[in-house]
């Protein structure tokens, strides 16, 4: 099953701005129309979604511990009025 | 004590007390911005360094933070604005990079690999190596990257990068939509190969 059919480019086009939310009303019509009738489409919309969560997960790292410590005492050290 | 003087003492007693809140806001958010920040630089030394100095400042000039406002994007702000001094060269977005391809590049390439099913299972992203994803972060070019961190790791909004970044909002979507298509490229090449 492969797609060409003119409908599945634009919906490959619309899919960032889906996914963010940003599409126009008649927009999300013509997506959502066709995500409707499109496996094809359907599955690289699911596909796109998880790996978004995906990226974000791997590429998010945590303070190092003692960050926080090297960053109070930067407050402490300002200097205060009387 | 004369009744101006004490309107002076509450001005000083409540400006004490902002500035306290202040720091305790900004101190709460140091996680959330460690996290941008290892991925706008290469190592974790310097992150640490440019979260440091990013403190530093907004300790010094908490005055120009206007309260109720969004304080993590005030951070993040000062904090690119710190990257940039700190020697990286402002990139001129190139103008020819090479075509990117379409957003369903790396889909195909999984489909092709695995079969048009695999893309059904929630599980087929982590086949992508951690270390893939960042690596193939740190490979995209500076100017697309920046916004893809933010926007897809900070989870900033549009507007809010815009305003960290200094760029229109058009710029900010542009890049981003590009950033997320050499990403993708690049994990293609990365991990299916």
């Amino acid at each position: 099953m492969t797609a060409h059919d003119p409908g599945c480019d634009k919906c490959e086009e619309l899919l960032q701005g889906y996914l963010d939310r940003d599409l126009a009303p008649d927009e999300v019509v013509v997506a959502e129309g066709h995500l409707d009738a499109c496996d094809y489409c359907r599955r690289r919309y699911r596909f796109e979604e998880n790996l978004r969560r995906y990226i974000r997960l791997s590429a998010s790292e945590r303070m190092p511990s003692g960050l926080m410590a090297k960053l109070a005492e930067l407050r402490d050290q300002q200097p205060r009025a009387l | 004590m004369s009744e101006a003087d004490a309107a002076e003492a509450r001005r000083i007693a409540g400006e004490a007390r902002d500035r306290v809140r202040f720091e305790e806001e900004a101190l709460e958010l140091a996680d959330q911005v460690y996290r941008v920040a290892r991925r706008l630089v290469g190592t974790r030394e310097e992150a640490e360094e440019l979260v440091q100095d990013t403190y530093a400042r907004a300790f010094r000039s908490w005055r120009s933070y206007t309260h109720g406002t969004n304080m993590r994007a005030w951070l993040l702000r000062i904090l690119t604005n710190l990257n940039l001094d700190r020697g990286r060269k402002i990139q001129r977005t190139p103008d020819l990079q090479p075509l990117e391809e379409g957003d369903y590049y790396l889909a195909n390439k999984v489909a092709a690999a695995e079969g048009e099913q695999a893309l059904e299972q929630d599980q087929v992203v982590e086949r992508l190596s951690q270390g893939g994803v960042v690596d193939a972060l740190s490979e995209v070019p500076h100017d697309f990257r920046d916004v893809v961190v933010l926007v897809d790791i900070g989870e900033f909004s549009y507007a809010d990068a815009a305003q960290i970044l200094d760029v229109p909002i058009g710029t900010v979507m542009s890049r981003l939509h590009r950033g997320r298509r050499i990403l993708k490229q690049k994990l293609a090449e990365e991990s299916l190969t």
